[in-house]
Protein backbone atom coordinates (compact mmCIF):
# COMPACT_ATOMS: atom_id res chain seq x y z
CA UNK A 1 0.00 0.00 0.00
CA UNK A 2 1.43 3.37 -0.93
CA UNK A 3 1.03 6.36 1.36
CA UNK A 4 1.96 9.94 0.72
CA UNK A 5 3.97 11.83 3.28
CA UNK A 6 3.93 15.49 3.98
CA UNK A 7 6.64 16.75 6.28
CA UNK A 8 7.85 19.97 7.79
CA UNK A 9 11.61 19.85 7.60
CA UNK A 10 12.11 22.91 9.78
CA UNK A 11 10.07 21.38 12.56
CA UNK A 12 11.82 18.03 12.22
CA UNK A 13 15.24 19.71 12.53
CA UNK A 14 14.20 21.70 15.57
CA UNK A 15 12.94 18.60 17.32
CA UNK A 16 16.09 16.64 16.48
CA UNK A 17 18.26 19.48 17.79
CA UNK A 18 16.25 19.74 20.97
CA UNK A 19 16.42 16.02 21.61
CA UNK A 20 20.16 15.86 21.01
CA UNK A 21 20.99 18.94 23.07
CA UNK A 22 18.93 17.65 25.96
CA UNK A 23 20.70 14.30 25.74
CA UNK A 24 23.99 16.09 26.39
CA UNK A 25 22.49 18.26 29.11
CA UNK A 26 23.42 21.49 27.36
CA UNK A 27 21.74 24.78 28.20
CA UNK A 28 20.71 26.47 24.98
CA UNK A 29 18.21 28.59 23.16
CA UNK A 30 17.08 27.90 19.62
CA UNK A 31 16.89 31.09 17.60
CA UNK A 32 15.67 31.34 14.00
CA UNK A 33 16.48 28.20 12.08
CA UNK A 34 20.19 28.00 11.68
CA UNK A 35 21.15 29.52 15.02
CA UNK A 36 21.64 28.04 18.48
CA UNK A 37 22.68 30.18 21.39
CA UNK A 38 24.70 28.03 23.80
CA UNK A 39 24.21 29.42 27.28
CA UNK A 40 27.51 27.98 28.49
CA UNK A 41 30.84 26.99 26.96
CA UNK A 42 31.11 23.41 25.77
CA UNK A 43 34.12 21.23 26.49
CA UNK A 44 35.88 20.02 23.36
CA UNK A 45 34.74 16.48 24.12
CA UNK A 46 31.09 17.44 24.45
CA UNK A 47 31.29 19.55 21.31
CA UNK A 48 32.77 16.69 19.31
CA UNK A 49 30.26 14.19 20.67
CA UNK A 50 27.41 16.53 19.84
CA UNK A 51 28.80 17.02 16.29
CA UNK A 52 28.95 13.27 15.86
CA UNK A 53 25.43 12.73 17.13
CA UNK A 54 24.04 15.45 14.88
CA UNK A 55 25.95 14.31 11.81
CA UNK A 56 23.82 11.17 11.71
CA UNK A 57 20.92 13.45 10.86
CA UNK A 58 22.90 15.44 8.32
CA UNK A 59 23.09 18.37 10.71
CA UNK A 60 26.41 20.10 11.09
CA UNK A 61 27.51 22.77 13.55
CA UNK A 62 29.26 25.63 11.82
CA UNK A 63 31.78 26.97 14.26
CA UNK A 64 33.69 28.96 11.77
CA UNK A 65 32.51 32.54 11.40
CA UNK A 66 33.39 32.59 7.75
CA UNK A 67 31.38 29.44 6.99
CA UNK A 68 28.42 30.94 8.77
CA UNK A 69 28.63 34.10 6.76
CA UNK A 70 29.01 32.21 3.49
CA UNK A 71 25.98 30.10 4.34
CA UNK A 72 23.99 33.23 5.19
CA UNK A 73 24.95 34.82 1.87
CA UNK A 74 23.90 31.68 -0.01
CA UNK A 75 20.64 31.43 1.93
CA UNK A 76 19.85 35.10 1.29
CA UNK A 77 20.52 34.67 -2.42
CA UNK A 78 18.36 31.55 -2.60
CA UNK A 79 15.56 33.34 -0.77
CA UNK A 80 15.88 36.22 -3.18
CA UNK A 81 15.68 33.96 -6.23
CA UNK A 82 12.96 31.61 -4.99
CA UNK A 83 10.69 33.12 -2.45
CA UNK A 84 10.04 36.58 -3.71
CA UNK A 85 7.88 36.38 -6.72
CA UNK A 86 9.83 39.12 -8.31
CA UNK A 87 13.47 39.80 -7.59
CA UNK A 88 14.22 43.11 -5.84
CA UNK A 89 14.32 46.20 -7.98
CA UNK A 90 17.22 47.69 -6.05
CA UNK A 91 20.62 46.41 -7.06
CA UNK A 92 21.56 43.02 -5.71
CA UNK A 93 24.67 44.35 -4.00
CA UNK A 94 22.76 46.90 -1.94
CA UNK A 95 20.12 44.30 -1.13
CA UNK A 96 22.73 41.89 0.25
CA UNK A 97 24.64 44.60 2.06
CA UNK A 98 21.45 45.80 3.74
CA UNK A 99 20.18 42.35 4.63
CA UNK A 100 23.49 41.23 6.13
CA UNK A 101 24.47 44.61 7.54
CA UNK A 102 27.98 44.47 6.10
CA UNK A 103 29.73 46.26 3.25
CA UNK A 104 29.33 44.60 -0.12
CA UNK A 105 33.08 44.68 -0.73
CA UNK A 106 33.66 42.62 2.41
CA UNK A 107 30.85 40.16 1.65
CA UNK A 108 32.04 39.67 -1.89
CA UNK A 109 35.69 39.05 -0.91
CA UNK A 110 34.88 36.49 1.76
CA UNK A 111 32.52 34.72 -0.62
CA UNK A 112 35.01 34.49 -3.48
CA UNK A 113 37.89 33.39 -1.29
CA UNK A 114 35.93 30.54 0.21
CA UNK A 115 33.70 29.32 -2.58
CA UNK A 116 36.03 29.82 -5.56
CA UNK A 117 33.31 31.70 -7.39
CA UNK A 118 31.85 35.19 -7.28
CA UNK A 119 28.50 36.24 -5.83
CA UNK A 120 27.39 37.35 -9.29
CA UNK A 121 28.14 33.90 -10.74
CA UNK A 122 26.43 32.21 -7.84
CA UNK A 123 23.30 34.29 -8.32
CA UNK A 124 23.22 33.45 -12.02
CA UNK A 125 23.67 29.78 -11.21
CA UNK A 126 20.70 29.84 -8.81
CA UNK A 127 18.54 31.78 -11.26
CA UNK A 128 19.23 29.28 -14.03
CA UNK A 129 18.51 26.42 -11.60
CA UNK A 130 15.16 27.99 -10.89
CA UNK A 131 14.57 28.52 -14.60
CA UNK A 132 15.17 24.79 -15.13
CA UNK A 133 12.64 23.92 -12.42
CA UNK A 134 10.06 26.33 -13.82
CA UNK A 135 10.48 24.86 -17.30
CA UNK A 136 10.40 21.22 -16.25
CA UNK A 137 8.20 21.10 -13.16
CA UNK A 138 5.77 23.89 -13.85
CA UNK A 139 5.80 23.79 -17.63
CA UNK A 140 6.08 27.56 -17.91
CA UNK A 141 6.84 29.17 -21.24
CA UNK A 142 10.09 31.05 -21.65
CA UNK A 143 8.19 34.33 -21.55
CA UNK A 144 6.67 33.41 -18.19
CA UNK A 145 10.04 32.25 -16.84
CA UNK A 146 11.83 35.40 -17.92
CA UNK A 147 9.15 37.49 -16.26
CA UNK A 148 9.32 35.53 -13.00
CA UNK A 149 13.10 35.82 -12.84
CA UNK A 150 13.20 39.46 -13.82
CA UNK A 151 15.02 39.12 -17.14
CA UNK A 152 14.47 42.01 -19.51
CA UNK A 153 13.50 39.66 -22.35
CA UNK A 154 13.34 36.02 -23.43
CA UNK A 155 16.49 36.64 -25.42
CA UNK A 156 18.27 37.74 -22.28
CA UNK A 157 17.15 34.61 -20.41
CA UNK A 158 18.09 32.29 -23.28
CA UNK A 159 21.43 34.01 -23.61
CA UNK A 160 22.27 33.57 -19.97
CA UNK A 161 20.93 30.02 -19.97
CA UNK A 162 23.16 29.12 -22.92
CA UNK A 163 26.15 30.86 -21.39
CA UNK A 164 25.72 29.01 -18.11
CA UNK A 165 24.93 25.54 -19.42
CA UNK A 166 26.08 25.54 -23.02
CA UNK A 167 22.59 24.52 -24.07
CA UNK A 168 19.56 26.51 -25.19
CA UNK A 169 16.46 26.19 -23.00
CA UNK A 170 14.67 24.24 -25.73
CA UNK A 171 17.53 21.77 -26.12
CA UNK A 172 17.55 21.37 -22.37
CA UNK A 173 13.83 20.59 -22.30
CA UNK A 174 14.19 18.14 -25.18
CA UNK A 175 16.97 16.26 -23.40
CA UNK A 176 15.04 15.99 -20.13
CA UNK A 177 11.89 14.86 -21.96
CA UNK A 178 13.79 12.21 -23.92
CA UNK A 179 15.54 10.98 -20.78
CA UNK A 180 12.20 10.61 -19.05
CA UNK A 181 10.88 8.79 -22.08
CA UNK A 182 13.73 6.31 -21.73
CA UNK A 183 13.16 5.89 -17.99
CA UNK A 184 9.55 4.94 -18.57
CA UNK A 185 10.49 1.96 -20.77
CA UNK B 1 21.25 23.94 4.13
CA UNK B 2 24.56 23.45 5.85
CA UNK B 3 27.32 21.92 3.73
CA UNK B 4 30.94 20.90 4.07
CA UNK B 5 32.89 23.39 1.96
CA UNK B 6 36.39 22.14 2.43
CA UNK B 7 36.39 18.37 1.87
CA UNK B 8 38.37 17.31 -1.23
CA UNK B 9 36.68 16.46 -4.49
CA UNK B 10 37.25 12.91 -5.84
CA UNK B 11 37.95 12.80 -9.54
CA UNK B 12 38.34 9.82 -11.86
CA UNK B 13 39.56 9.68 -15.42
CA UNK B 14 39.54 6.96 -18.06
CA UNK B 15 41.68 7.72 -21.11
CA UNK B 16 43.77 5.39 -23.24
CA UNK B 17 46.23 8.10 -24.34
CA UNK B 18 49.24 8.51 -22.04
CA UNK B 19 49.90 12.15 -22.95
CA UNK B 20 46.29 13.04 -22.27
CA UNK B 21 46.47 11.30 -18.90
CA UNK B 22 49.64 13.11 -17.83
CA UNK B 23 48.29 16.36 -19.02
CA UNK B 24 45.05 15.90 -17.09
CA UNK B 25 47.06 15.07 -13.97
CA UNK B 26 49.01 18.33 -14.30
CA UNK B 27 45.83 20.32 -14.77
CA UNK B 28 44.24 18.88 -11.62
CA UNK B 29 47.37 19.62 -9.56
CA UNK B 30 46.94 23.30 -10.41
CA UNK B 31 43.35 23.39 -9.21
CA UNK B 32 42.70 25.55 -6.16
CA UNK B 33 40.08 23.14 -4.89
CA UNK B 34 41.55 20.17 -3.03
CA UNK B 35 41.14 17.02 -5.10
CA UNK B 36 42.04 13.33 -5.28
CA UNK B 37 42.58 11.98 -8.77
CA UNK B 38 42.44 8.33 -9.87
CA UNK B 39 43.34 7.46 -13.45
CA UNK B 40 42.49 4.44 -15.59
CA UNK B 41 43.92 3.43 -18.93
CA UNK B 42 40.74 1.91 -20.27
CA UNK B 43 37.03 1.46 -19.70
CA UNK B 44 37.24 -2.10 -18.46
CA UNK B 45 39.68 -1.25 -15.64
CA UNK B 46 37.45 1.65 -14.70
CA UNK B 47 34.27 -0.42 -14.52
CA UNK B 48 35.98 -3.23 -12.62
CA UNK B 49 37.19 -0.74 -10.04
CA UNK B 50 33.86 1.08 -9.74
CA UNK B 51 32.03 -2.17 -9.21
CA UNK B 52 34.17 -3.21 -6.25
CA UNK B 53 32.12 -2.91 -3.06
CA UNK B 54 34.49 -0.72 -1.01
CA UNK B 55 35.53 1.68 -3.75
CA UNK B 56 35.14 5.31 -2.76
CA UNK B 57 33.00 6.70 -5.55
CA UNK B 58 34.14 9.82 -7.37
CA UNK B 59 32.17 13.07 -7.40
CA UNK B 60 33.03 13.44 -11.04
CA UNK B 61 34.25 11.04 -13.70
CA UNK B 62 35.84 12.05 -16.99
CA UNK B 63 35.44 9.62 -19.89
CA UNK B 64 37.21 9.76 -23.20
CA UNK B 65 34.80 8.60 -25.87
CA UNK B 66 37.36 6.78 -27.98
CA UNK B 67 38.84 3.96 -26.00
CA UNK B 68 39.59 0.43 -27.15
CA UNK B 69 37.91 -2.55 -25.48
CA UNK B 70 35.17 -0.54 -23.73
CA UNK B 71 34.23 2.83 -25.21
CA UNK B 72 33.25 5.88 -23.22
CA UNK B 73 29.68 5.46 -24.41
CA UNK B 74 29.49 1.87 -23.20
CA UNK B 75 30.84 2.91 -19.80
CA UNK B 76 28.34 5.78 -19.65
CA UNK B 77 25.37 3.53 -20.33
CA UNK B 78 26.57 0.88 -17.90
CA UNK B 79 27.11 3.42 -15.13
CA UNK B 80 23.73 5.07 -15.63
CA UNK B 81 21.98 1.72 -15.40
CA UNK B 82 23.28 1.25 -11.86
CA UNK B 83 21.49 3.28 -9.16
CA UNK B 84 24.54 2.95 -6.94
CA UNK B 85 26.30 5.46 -9.21
CA UNK B 86 23.53 8.00 -9.55
CA UNK B 87 25.36 10.74 -7.70
CA UNK B 88 28.45 10.62 -9.91
CA UNK B 89 28.69 13.47 -12.42
CA UNK B 90 29.90 12.18 -15.75
CA UNK B 91 31.89 14.32 -18.15
CA UNK B 92 32.40 13.01 -21.66
CA UNK B 93 35.05 14.44 -23.85
CA UNK B 94 35.26 13.94 -27.50
CA UNK B 95 36.45 15.56 -30.70
CA UNK B 96 32.94 15.62 -32.13
CA UNK B 97 31.06 18.90 -32.17
CA UNK B 98 27.90 17.64 -33.82
CA UNK B 99 24.79 18.85 -32.01
CA UNK B 100 23.23 15.46 -32.53
CA UNK B 101 26.12 13.69 -30.79
CA UNK B 102 26.07 16.18 -27.95
CA UNK B 103 22.34 15.81 -27.44
CA UNK B 104 22.51 12.03 -27.53
CA UNK B 105 25.34 11.99 -25.03
CA UNK B 106 23.23 13.98 -22.59
CA UNK B 107 20.21 11.80 -23.25
CA UNK B 108 22.33 8.75 -22.47
CA UNK B 109 23.05 10.23 -19.06
CA UNK B 110 26.12 12.43 -19.27
CA UNK B 111 26.14 15.68 -17.28
CA UNK B 112 28.98 17.38 -19.06
CA UNK B 113 30.16 17.37 -22.66
CA UNK B 114 33.56 18.72 -23.57
CA UNK B 115 34.64 19.30 -27.15
CA UNK B 116 38.36 18.64 -26.97
CA UNK B 117 40.06 21.90 -27.94
CA UNK B 118 43.32 21.68 -29.90
CA UNK B 119 45.14 23.87 -27.49
CA UNK B 120 46.47 22.34 -24.29
CA UNK B 121 46.09 25.50 -22.28
CA UNK B 122 42.48 25.88 -23.41
CA UNK B 123 41.76 22.30 -22.39
CA UNK B 124 43.33 22.98 -19.00
CA UNK B 125 41.06 25.98 -18.53
CA UNK B 126 38.02 23.94 -19.52
CA UNK B 127 38.85 21.10 -17.15
CA UNK B 128 39.28 23.49 -14.25
CA UNK B 129 36.02 25.21 -15.06
CA UNK B 130 34.19 21.90 -15.18
CA UNK B 131 35.55 20.67 -11.86
CA UNK B 132 34.79 24.01 -10.25
CA UNK B 133 31.24 24.03 -11.58
CA UNK B 134 30.64 20.48 -10.43
CA UNK B 135 31.94 21.42 -7.00
CA UNK B 136 29.52 24.37 -6.87
CA UNK B 137 26.67 22.00 -7.62
CA UNK B 138 27.89 19.56 -5.03
CA UNK B 139 28.33 22.07 -2.21
CA UNK B 140 25.07 23.87 -2.86
CA UNK B 141 23.02 20.69 -3.04
CA UNK B 142 21.76 21.45 -6.54
CA UNK B 143 19.93 18.92 -8.65
CA UNK B 144 22.31 16.59 -10.49
CA UNK B 145 19.51 15.17 -12.65
CA UNK B 146 19.24 18.48 -14.50
CA UNK B 147 22.91 19.37 -14.31
CA UNK B 148 24.14 19.87 -17.86
CA UNK B 149 27.14 21.72 -19.13
CA UNK B 150 28.38 21.77 -22.66
CA UNK B 151 31.56 23.51 -23.68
Amino acid sequence: MKLYIKYDINLACRVILQEQLEKFNIKYQLLDLGEIDFKENLSEETYNNLQEALSKYGIELLDNQKSQLIQKIKDTIIEMVYEKDKLPTSTISSYLADKLNLSYGYISNIFSENTYTSIENYIIMQKIERAKKLIIEEGLTLTEVSYKLNYSSVAHLSGQFKKTTGLTPSMFKRIVDKRRGIAKE
Amino acid sequence: MISKDQSPINIMLADDDEDDRNFFNDAMKELKIKNNLTIFKDGKDLMDYLNKPDTVLPHILFLDLNMPCKTGNECLKEIRQNPKFKDISIAIYSTSSSERDIENTFIDGANIYIKKPNDFSKLKKVLKEVVNLNWQFHTSGLNKDTFFFSI
